[in-house]
């Protein structure tokens, strides 16, 4: 058996879990704070945009932002010497892109359930807006927050159709488990696509397991 | 710094509150100078005394207006004297402006010195009582990141925390966090940390109404203890009237936005002036009257009783009330003794008796409500009720009408 899909899948989906919970957090982080109501309902829409898109819609966008003559595709071709599409890249910029809402989601619901009071009276007793951050805000939203890495984890480690769009399926370089799964299904070696399948749900159901132990220690100590 | 002369504070420090907002339906508009003692806001619910007090604190911005601490006489701290404050006049002078509108300043929460105590003590749940009570003491000296602490400060400010937590009786609960503790141990820790914070004016947001009611009581003399201790200006917040008069001394009765009284909390209760404070002040009998002569008056809304008065009827007073303790059961055999002008008998009629743990609540057949307790003389016979009752001419109370534009609907409560 080929050991390299899982591998890129394992690579792929630390890389873009660490991305996308500092864009997810920080995106959260933006719209909760945000005084203008319809503002707020545009920036909200745009970050969950890529939970109801189609993941083939989604590539397609990524495709065309990031293609060589596009845009940001040249400027990464231009200034980091890096072509983004049908590379190793691409397989996490379509993960992030499709992880990133249900990050976003998570951290915001999280944030919205912390008591506001909390910040005014730590205002109120003279911390900084830093530490106001750090350890009213985050530490208060934290089992939330991680509870949305867990799924965003999930997302990325199963994403198929915009990785297809923008990376393709090449073998040893873009071919992460999911691809390996199809391109196996359909030359029809099926014991081979047994073994990626186990292993796919083996990976998965660790880390969420994993994770959700996580989530649990960070909240048990202060909650009831 | 600027002198502002004809204060009647002498010396020591107090806070000039003046500001407005526009809050949901109606205009906050109120002034206020707190000093020393407890000043209490009394109001109903969403009357905008919150509101008037957490822009105090910096948590909520006014539309206009201006807060601003003086310091006077020796309250003072040395070091902040400034140089052209010279012999010729000896006091010290010195102002902190927290906002002021006109100069465009609205200082951050952080650099008030004001603590405040929420509605629901705002404890960090993530953060054990010791920790909850050390942040209050490391947003006094003003954090330091860790590697440029020294240890004994460290170890200081632990003592510290360690003293509070002793005088607040919090022993063995240090390494719990808030959502284990009972609402007045949430309120004693909640006390601790503001108290860690030394701050210069204490605001209480409403501090029993997260609690059981028959813990108030002893609450309400544990706070005034510590309060006592603190010394300090301390503004409370409130809608009940029994809490406001136990523990401030002085009161500002607030209705919708508005101030309409102040003064000594014993004032205000006697004599409140208006139809707002007497109802805010617990007054259920209030009547439109029509005056008769210099001290008497027919009350419409108790069937046209005429009543006699101390204090002198006038123009303004278009309202008189009666407290219902005030009301004074007159028995059969005294009866003939009271038969006179200014005894303001009063027919009891049909009545309505309703009975209560220790006392009756008994509604007059001309609409008034009288309160009265069990086991006094008069009714310990089979029907409760008498049939005459009186009211001295020195309770009946004599009220204006709040403020201009006439009672927008206010009887609801």
């Amino acid at each position: 058996m080929d050991w390299s899909p899982v591998l890129i899948s394992m690579k792929t989906a630390g890389v873009s879990i660490f991305i996308t919970f500092f864009l997810g957090v920080l995106a959260a982080w933006m719209v909760v704070r945000m005084q203008h109501g319809r503002r707020k309902l545009i920036f909200d829409g745009i970050f969950t945009l890529p939970l109801v898109l189609p993941p083939t819609v989604m590539g397609f966008f990524l495709l065309y932002m990031f293609g060589v003559r596009r845009p940001l595709g040249r400027f990464f071709l231009e200034y980091f010497q890096v072509k983004i599409v049908f590379s190793w890249q691409a397989t996490v910029l379509a993960a992030v892109a499709m992880s990133f809402p249900l990050m976003y989601r998570s951290a915001r619901g999280a944030f919205e359930q912390v008591d506001p009071d909390l910040a005014a009276a730590a205002r109120t007793l003279g911390m900084g807006e830093w530490d106001i951050f750090c350890k009213i805000w985050m530490a208060n939203a934290m089992p939330g927050v991680l509870g949305g890495g867990v799924l965003a984890f999930a997302r990325g480690m199963g994403e198929f159709g915009a990785t297809a769009m923008v990376a393709g399926n090449i073998a040893g370089r873009t071919r992460t488990l999911p691809m390996a799964v199809y391109s196996e299904v359909a030359a029809g070696n099926m014991e081979q696509a047994y073994c990626y399948v186990a292993v796919m749900a083996a990976i998965s159901f660790v880390a969420v397991l994993l994770m959700n132990k996580t989530v649990l220690w960070a909240g048990r100590r202060w909650k009831e | 710094m600027k002198r502002i002369m004809g204060e009647n504070h002498v010396s020591g420090s107090f806070l000039q509150v003046s500001l407005q907002k526009q809050v949901k339906e109606f205009q906050l508009d109120i002034a206020f100078t707190a000093g020393k003692g407890i000043l209490g806001i009394l109001g109903a619910s969403g009357c905008g005394k919150s509101m008037a007090l957490k822009s105090v604190a910096g948590i909520a911005v006014p539309d206009s207006g201006s807060i601003v601490l003086r310091h006077t006489g020796n309250g003072g701290e040395p070091g902040e004297r400034r140089g052209q404050e010279t012999e010729e006049n000896k006091e010290s002078f010195r102002e902190e402006v927290f906002y002021d509108s006109g100069r465009q300043i609205n200082l951050p929460p952080q650099r008030r010195r004001v603590g405040y105590l929420f509605q629901n003590y705002a404890l960090f749940p993530n953060m054990t009582v010791e920790q909850n009570i050390m942040a209050g003491i490391e947003g006094k000296e003003g954090r330091r990141f860790f590697w440029m602490e020294s240890g004994s400060r460290r170890q200081e400010r632990k003592r510290q925390a360690a003293g509070l937590i002793g005088r607040f009786r919090l022993e063995g609960l240090e390494r719990h966090y808030p959502g284990q503790l009972s609402g007045g141990q949430q309120q004693r820790v909640a006390l601790a940390r503001l108290l860690a914070y030394e701050p210069q004016v204490l605001l209480l947001d409403e501090p029993f109404s997260a609690m059981d009611a028959h813990l108030r009581e002893g609450l309400r003399l544990e706070l005034i203890q510590v309060l006592k201790e603190f010394g300090g200006i301390t503004v409370l917040v409130t809608h009940d009237r029994e809490e406001a008069y136990q523990l401030c001394s002085r009161l500002l009765l607030m209705d919708r936005g508005q101030a309409i009284v102040s003064g000594p909390s014993r004032e205000v209760f006697r004599n409140p002036g208006t139809v707002q404070a007497a109802r805010l002040t617990g007054c259920k009998n209030i009547s439109r009257i029509e005056r008769l002569a210099k001290h008497r008056l027919r009350a419409l809304d108790w069937g046209g009783l005429e009543l006699a008065t101390e204090q002198e009827v006038g123009r303004e007073h278009i309202y008189a009330g009666i407290r219902s303790h005030d009301l004074l059961a007159v028995g059969t055999e005294e009866l003939a003794a009271w038969k006179r002008p200014d005894a303001n008998l009063i027919p009891v009629g049909e009545a309505q008796a309703s009975e209560m743990p220790f006392e009756w609540y008994v509604t007059l057949q001309n609409g008034l409500w009288w309160r009265c307790r069990k086991g006094s003389p008069i009714h310990g016979a089979a029907n409760v009720v008498p049939q005459w009752m009186r009211v001295e001419p020195s309770a009946v109370l004599l009220l204006r009408e709040g403020r201009q534009g006439g009672s927008k609907g206010e009887e609801g409560k």
